[in-house]
């Protein structure tokens, strides 16, 4: 019986096999440049909070850092969402206490 | 409060509009609220697949504009209970769609619904970051084909980098791969990727497989979700991955060939 089936089976075609081994080596290669954020970048966010809130109360989740990678080129994207107006002026500046 | 569930995928010709009519019409079957939104703007389609073209009267860049509220835009699915859409503007402004906007029209929806489907548009720009933006979950449809499975893994980058759940260091958006238009001969002839070669080199958890057939094709020129189509293979498998993602554990069908017998193969019966 096996004899007859490899006879009347045509052999399996390596197409797919092609298909896997390409893509493996392509989507290991991309997640590699988009993975590896660099690791300043939480320490970068946490500084950057500390600065803005010597002059503006925000919280953390009003700091947006991302990090984007495309072949050859970086860009870093920064957002700060500052609260309205109103709130701000009750905070008193950092070096005007004291004495 | 809502679950809101992406169908995303990068490329386009997958599936997802699809996938999208068919997992919303079975969710609401099962007796869950459920709207389903159209984020293609300018390429308004998912009306048509649930057939109710004709009823478009404002769309979800009226709502976020104030031009209409949600009551006005809300279309409600003639066939299936607890079941509602939200139509794309034809529009050809895509900065429409703000996030601020979004945002709104979601919390909006959040209160009546218990799913939020949202149906997005191939690619990786505008509309297609504002519809996984905030996802608690996501539908990855790929096809078993390479540029289809290459657009998966880079929309899977950014859903973990790009979503305010990646944003706000949240637990991350869930992914389920449904692996649409599958051809098991194919696969079998060693044609076509296999579920499991997909599953390698994706690495997420497998929601379904639906076949390849001819009924997707009758039912949209229908304008009926080929979930509602119970006896063809597309309509049950839909079926079993809506159950799947209720929390059911279902095996696969449809993935293999039939065994054939020796004599059947030899003289091509079927
Ligand atoms: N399982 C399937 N079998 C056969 N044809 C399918 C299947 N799923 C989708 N199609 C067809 O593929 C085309 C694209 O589907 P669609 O859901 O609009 O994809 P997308 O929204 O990803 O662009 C449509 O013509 C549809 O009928
Ligand atoms: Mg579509």
């Amino acid at each position: 019986m096996r004899l007859l089936d490899s006879i009347f089976r045509p052999p399996p075609s390596k197409s797919a096999a092609l298909a896997k081994e390409r893509l493996q080596i392509i989507v290991t290669h991309e997640r590699g440049n988009r993975r590896n954020s660099p690791d300043y970048l939480p320490a970068l966010k946490k500084e950057l909070l500390e600065v803005v809130r010597k002059y503006v109360p925000i919280d953390q989740s009003q700091v947006k850092v991302h990090l984007d990678r495309e072949d050859g080129y970086e860009v870093l994207e920064l957002n700060i969402t500052l609260p309205e107006e109103e709130q701000r002026v009750t905070q008193p500046r950092p070096n005007d206490g004291g004495a | 409060m809502a679950t809101i569930i992406v169908v995303t995928s990068g490329k386009g010709g997958v599936g997802k509009t699809t996938t999208s009519a068919s997992f919303a019409t079975g969710l609401a079957q099962r007796g869950y609220r459920t709207v389903v939104i159209d984020f293609d703007v300018g390429l308004r389609n998912l009306d048509l697949i649930m057939g109710c073209e004709r009823r478009v009267v404002y769309d979800f860049v009226n709502v976020i504009n104030n031009e209409a509220n949600l009551n006005q835009a809300l279309i409600r699915d003639k066939r299936v209970e607890n079941l509602y859409i939200l139509p794309a503007s034809q529009t050809r402004d895509k900065e429409a769609l703000t996030k601020e906007g979004v945002e709104r029209v979601l919390n909006e929806l959040k209160v009546g619904f218990d799913y939020i489907v949202c149906d997005s548009p191939a690619g990786i720009e505008r509309g297609a970051l504002m519809a996984l933006y905030f996802a608690d979950q996501a539908l990855v449809v790929t096809n078993p084909e390479v540029s289809s499975v290459r657009d998966s893994d880079r929309i899977l980058g950014i859903l973990a980098s790009r979503s305010l759940r990646a944003e706000q260091g949240d637990e991350p958006v869930k992914e389920h791969l449904v692996l649409a238009r599958y051809a098991p001969e194919r696969a079998d002839r060693g044609d076509m990727l296999s579920v499991d070669d997909v599953l390698e080199i994706l690495g997420i958890p497998l929601l379904g497989v639906i076949p390849e057939s001819q009924t997707v094709l009758q039912s949209s020129n229908a304008g009926v979700p080929v979930i509602l189509e119970d006896s063809s293979e597309a309509g049950a498998a839909y079926s079993d991955l809506v159950d799947r993602f209720l929390g059911k554990s279902l095996p696969h069908r449809f993935i293999s060939t039939q065994k054939k017998g020796f004599l059947q193969r030899l003289f091509g019966g079927s």
